[in-house]
């Protein structure tokens, strides 16, 4: 067993983990923050993306102790009172149909507006469907998700 | 996954003696393979030594034509480094098309080299590059580090700190990746310096990545696409599975090759 201490969507976070612990069973399990889903055991689907330390990252191929120290958000943390532009963008776009791959779309989303909007770039259509590679929808298509993502970026 | 224990280490040489201190001990880089390998209990080190964090495995510098880069930096930083994109932009937009995002946020270079799977692209670059893989105790030259699928000349508890390289004048990687994994099915990396042409071939091959020397024999005459027109690959050669057998990749190095060529300028 470690201890690990880390901030979560803002708050002070520590326990006792197994070292073989993963951080997206630390989020879940001992948070009881389960908005971040686990849709694989391959760590080919992107259900689990969160940001750590402002990148996005799958939740479940890095270990919690890895993670000690760090700031990490999950989908719980992105919301300020109001929803997040990326969340409204998925409820206006219809952007999903079951809703399970909707977290890690949506902690997907923000990242590639940030870092688009960080390197100048414009995040087209293409743009899009190619960062989403790492995100696997198996209801929609994806063509609301991409509508979805576009809007936001308008508005982030 | 079966229990482990974890080391973070501060540097190489902390990390060299917490594996040798360790009974069955592995190091963990960015572990976007290791770590998935461990979930499926393929993989069930007593140890792992986490080198993400070692302050003499990061950082990229560029000196004249030559480009060092830290093990441990991840595949999105070697793609946004502008210093490196200004002299061998392929190496940048190689790194841009690993994986996925969140996997390029994590996944390192020197996490790649040491797996050396037989499909994945850096190998391609290393060895077109001609680049040198630097340990925590020698030096060894692409050509003689992968040394087959999943094998490199690596011992038992050695680690990569850095990989370096000289820019060549022209260099482009085409990838054909597979439709659902995104490992390449084939890729090519061409790269024309002043000592010839190389051209490095990742995830055809039977037996891991390798070069084409008929390709560089051509290309160092005729630095364009159509000089490939007569070269041949042997598809006894080629990896043969439910996704392409090897006359399939055969030709598709051919392909990527030209495209690779062509891309290059």
């Amino acid at each position: 067993m470690t201890t690990v201490s880390m901030t979560v969507n803002g708050k002070a976070v520590s326990a006792d983990v197994e070292d073989r612990t993963l951080l997206v069973d630390y989020i879940r399990e001992h948070l009881r923050l389960t908005g971040t889903h686990v849709g694989c055991d391959t760590s080919q689907c992107g259900a689990c993306v969160v940001h750590v330390d402002g990148k996005a990252m799958k939740a479940c191929t890095m270990l919690a102790v890895t993670a000690d120290g760090a700031d990490v958000t999950t989908i719980e943390g992105v919301a300020n009172g109001d929803l997040h532009p990326m969340q409204k963008a998925f409820n206006d776009n219809h952007g999903l149909q079951c809703g399970f791959c909707t977290p890690g779309m949506i902690m997907s989303g923000i990242d590639m507006v940030n870092r688009y909007k960080a390197d100048g770039k414009t995040l087209d259509e293409t743009a899009i469907r190619h960062e989403l590679e790492g995100n696997i929808c198996r209801c929609t298509g994806y063509h609301n998700i991409v509508k979805s993502i576009q809007q936001a970026a308008g508005e982030m | 996954m079966h229990n482990t224990k974890y080391h973070k280490a501060g540097s190489a040489a902390d990390a060299a003696s917490l594996l040798s201190g360790a009974d069955d001990g592995t190091v963990l880089a960015g572990g976007q393979t290791l770590i998935p390998t461990m979930k499926a209990r393929l993989a069930a080190p007593s140890d792992l030594v986490d080198v993400s964090c070692a302050s003499d495995m990061r950082g990229i510098s560029v000196s004249g034509n030559t480009v060092t880069i830290g093990a441990a930096m991840t595949h999105a930083e070697v793609a946004g480094s502008s210093e490196v994109r200004a002299i061998c932009p392929a190496i940048c937009d190689l790194a841009s098309n690993i994986g996925d995002p969140a996997v390029r946020n994590r996944g390192t270079l020197g996490g790649s080299v040491a797996n050396n799977d037989p499909a994945a692209d850096y190998p391609a670059a290393m060895l077109a590059l001609g680049a040198t893989i630097k340990t925590n105790t020698r030096d060894i030259a692409a050509d003689d580090f992968f040394t087959g699928m999943f094998d490199t000349a690596l011992d038992e508890g050695e680690i990569i700190t850095s990989v370096s390289f000289t820019a060549p004048s022209k260099g482009a990687y085409a990838k054909f990746p597979n439709p659902a994994s995104r490992y390449a099915m084939c890729g090519v990396f061409v790269a024309s310096t002043d000592a010839g042409v190389r051209v490095a071939v990742t995830g055809a091959g039977s037996d891991g990545v390798f070069r084409a020397g008929d390709m560089e024999a051509a290309l160092g005459s005729d630095f364009s696409a159509s000089a490939l027109d007569g070269a041949t690959v042997d598809a006894g050669d080629m990896l043969s599975d439910l996704h392409g057998d090897g006359v399939y990749r055969a030709n598709l190095v051919k392909v990527m090759a030209k495209r690779a060529v062509t891309a290059a300028g």
